[in-house]
């Protein structure tokens, strides 16, 4: 089974989250030893608990990667992507399986870890190269290219805190693209910055991939997949939908849209539906579905820009609510947040059951490109959270109708009603 | 640029059994990663801050005048014919050094937890370095304690010679308990109210303000007094300094041993449950 010519073998690889079980570790010994003692009256009752009160982020994952590929990561928000990527570069332990790697790795989680404001750009390049793993004779050797590419010479000596954000993350990746492990994990870090950086860093990417490095690359932008990856894998609910040429990966990834089928609804009920980063909520007051409804009254999962849009937000209480807030965050497929819609504390009187809550967007501000929505409840507490419960689409302009997935990165996510004034020959200031 | 071998390194990423493996060797590796996070913690340390690097000598200096007014003159503490000033002065700069670090030490995963959960490298670093980086201070304020205790017609022999041994037994005796705490304040944030007083009661038993000849124990305390390492490595570099009493040296070596024993049982802690500070940090 082994084979040398794998630089990555991943057998059965899984890991199991407790849910809500977060906050007791955060907090203090005292909750620890109550802990303890109610796990010990649960005993007796025998061990159906466990089973409610866990998720697999990974769910038994087994793939390999050949030396020199270039694997590009696909799914959505929660499907065990940078899970994944976590127990591959040792952050975090499986609570299953295996996996056996050849080969010094070099993982980029986020662009700057470790960068300290306090100190300058020459000092945090080489500590930041030494928490990624490179020798200090590695790091002299390369500081004067690292430097040219960050475009940062003249700042070199001064405190990154007084850097420009654009400055601060060309160091930061300047550092990283420097890295020469023979694999190389890469979450996602092209969704910082803007068009500019993130065509370079897509070049010394393909650069970097081009010497035969294994490179294992998470990204939702599928124009960075299809371009760099050799081999495609889709995760979904933490374990493998589908393995092959990235064509046709992206292409059965992209036409699935929803787990629900229905594009611009989702039923909330459905398990498949709650995944993600496991949170601390009390669950009294729960979402059980959202249909995101257009001009026409139809539920619709593709809008143009400046259409209205009405969320409709359907909840159960299990126990009376007299007070209610409900926030709808909008964000871009790569985690961007571009706006939240807040309901503000509502003084309201509801009985257990089910109830429903609309949301009307008169003029939707957002231009082309894909979107997703978050959805909080909290009464005094809180109450529910899920991420990227549904997608849906801005296909542009009404009546012009192209790929979404182009020219985001010169348009941007926000269309801003404005006026031009015509041009006109500048008046020369009078002189003082 | 790097080139794969024809047999590069195998590594094996499964659930770890309750077997700790303490893996020197890849802490070995990485001491160049430790070197850049002291100077980081050193150079961080006293940003923004108007004494800056005066804090660490300040810090024993204080403590030698207010120990000297109240316990020297108004308690009138025994010091076994020795001035008291330079008594209390030594153990100052000693204890602040493990105190310090200590305190440093217990909130350091906490406080990069932003690197934890990005990226790998031994934890153990993290909780080490504080520890380093506290040598420096170490340094500085006995070289201001020479100075004092010149002023007092005390003047280095050839005892100090045997001062890196104790000096060693506060650093192994710092990284133990700092790692220990280290770890627990990753699960339990408890230990950040726990420390400040366990350092407070700690000193009380150290020998920072008093000698321990001139306590005129009983058994079984007189023992159990030199259980505790720190207390050995303080009377043991006031002696190397300032001479006088000494310990004897099976004394010696239990405090020794219980500084081994806070040492091994701190790493070995900290490595147990390093594999989950990821997850709930």
């Amino acid at each position: 089974m082994s084979s040398p010519a794998h630089a990555i073998e991943v057998r059965d690889l899984a890991k199991r989250y407790r849910l809500g079980e977060q906050d007791v570790l955060h907090g203090s010994m005292r909750d620890a030893f109550a802990n303890v003692l109610a796990r010990g009256l649960h005993l007796a009752r025998g061990r159906g608990r466990e089973k409610r009160d866990t998720l697999w982020a990974l769910d038994h994952v087994t793939f390999d990667v050949a030396r020199g590929d270039v694997l590009g990561i696909v799914g959505r928000n929660g499907a065990g992507k940078t899970t994944l990527l976590k127990i591959l570069s040792r952050i975090t332990e499986p609570t299953e399986g295996e996996a056996r790697i050849r080969g010094r790795v070099g993982s980029l989680l986020e662009v700057g870890t470790g960068f300290h404001g306090d100190l300058t750009g020459r000092e945090n390049i080489f500590l930041n190269g030494a928490i990624l793993g490179m020798r200090r004779r590695e790091i002299e050797r390369k500081f004067d290219e690292m430097v040219a590419f960050a475009e940062v010479e003249r700042f070199i000596d001064t405190p990154v805190k007084r850097y420009s954000s654009g400055m601060y993350l060309r160091l930061a990746f300047a550092v990283a693209a420097h890295l020469e492990p023979e694999i190389l994990i890469v979450d996602e870090v092209l969704a910082v910055g803007d068009a500019a950086f993130q065509r370079k860093c897509l070049g010394k990417m393909s650069e970097v991939s081009g010497e035969g490095r294994t490179v294992l690359l998470v990204s939702h932008n599928m124009g960075a997949i299809t371009s760099l990856a050799s081999t495609c894998l889709w995760l979904d609910a933490g374990k493998v939908r589908r393995i092959g040429a990235p064509g046709e990966v992206v292409a059965a990834y992209l036409s699935e849209g929803h787990v629900s089928g229905e594009p611009g609804y989702a039923d909330l009920r459905n398990p498949d539906l709650r995944r993600g980063v496991p949170k601390q909520t009390h669950r009294e007051v729960l979402f059980e579905s959202v249909r995101l409804v257009d001009a026409a009254g139809q539920t619709s999962g593709v809008f143009f820009e400046h259409d209205p849009m009405r969320i409709d937000l359907r909840l159960r209480a299990h126990v009376p609510v007299a007070s209610l807030e409900v926030l709808c965050k909008v964000s871009t497929l790569e985690g961007a947040l571009v706006f939240t819609l807040t309901s503000g504390v509502m003084d309201v009187d509801l009985e257990a059951g089910a109830f429903e809550l609309p949301v009307e967007i008169p003029d939707l501000p957002l231009k082309r490109g894909r979107y997703q929505l978050d959805l909080y409840a909290l009464t005094r507490v809180p109450q529910d959270d899920v991420r990227g419960v549904i997608e849906f689409e801005i296909a542009g302009p009404r009546g012009e109708v192209t790929d979404p997935r182009h020219a985001r990165d010169i348009l941007g996510v926000v269309d801003v009603e404005h006026e031009w004034g015509g041009v006109r020959q500048a008046v020369a200031p009078a002189r003082r | 640029m790097a080139v794969a071998s024809s047999t590069p390194e195998l590594q094996v990423i499964r659930p770890s059994t309750r077997w700790v493996d303490l893996d020197l060797r890849e802490l070995w590796r990485s001491r160049e990663l430790l070197y850049f996070l002291t100077v980081r913690d050193l150079k961080v340390r006293y940003k923004q801050t108007f004494l800056g690097i005066v804090w660490a000598v300040l810090q024993p200096v204080m403590y030698m005048v207010v120990f000297t007014l109240f316990f020297g003159r108004l308690a009138g503490l025994q010091t076994q014919g020795q001035a008291y000033a330079p008594l209390t002065l030594t153990g100052s700069v000693l204890w602040l050094f493990f105190a310090n670090s200590v305190t440093m030490s217990s909130t350091s995963l906490v406080g990069s937890s932003n690197l934890i959960t990005k990226v790998y490298f031994p934890r153990l670093l993290s909780a080490a370095s504080p520890v380093v980086a506290g040598l420096v201070d170490l340094a500085l304020s006995s070289a201001v304690m020479l100075g004092i205790m010149a002023a007092y017609g005390y003047y280095p022999t050839w005892r100090v010679v045997l001062i890196p041994p104790f000096v060693l037994l506060a650093i192994g005796t710092a990284i133990g308990v700092g790692s220990w705490l280290a770890a627990l304040n990753v699960k339990y944030r408890d230990v950040r109210f726990a420390v400040p007083f366990l350092l407070q009661l700690w000193m009380f038993a150290s020998a920072v303000f008093y000698v321990f000849a001139a306590l005129h124990l009983r058994e079984p305390w007189h023992t159990l007094f030199w259980v505790n390492p720190m207390a050995v490595a303080i009377e043991g570099w006031r002696w190397t300094l300032l001479g006088g009493p000494h310990a004897s040296y099976a004394h010696v070596a239990l405090g020794t041993l219980g500084g081994l024993l806070v040492l091994v049982a701190g790493v070995v802690y900290f490595r147990r449950k390093e594999r989950e500070f990821a997850d709930i940090v």
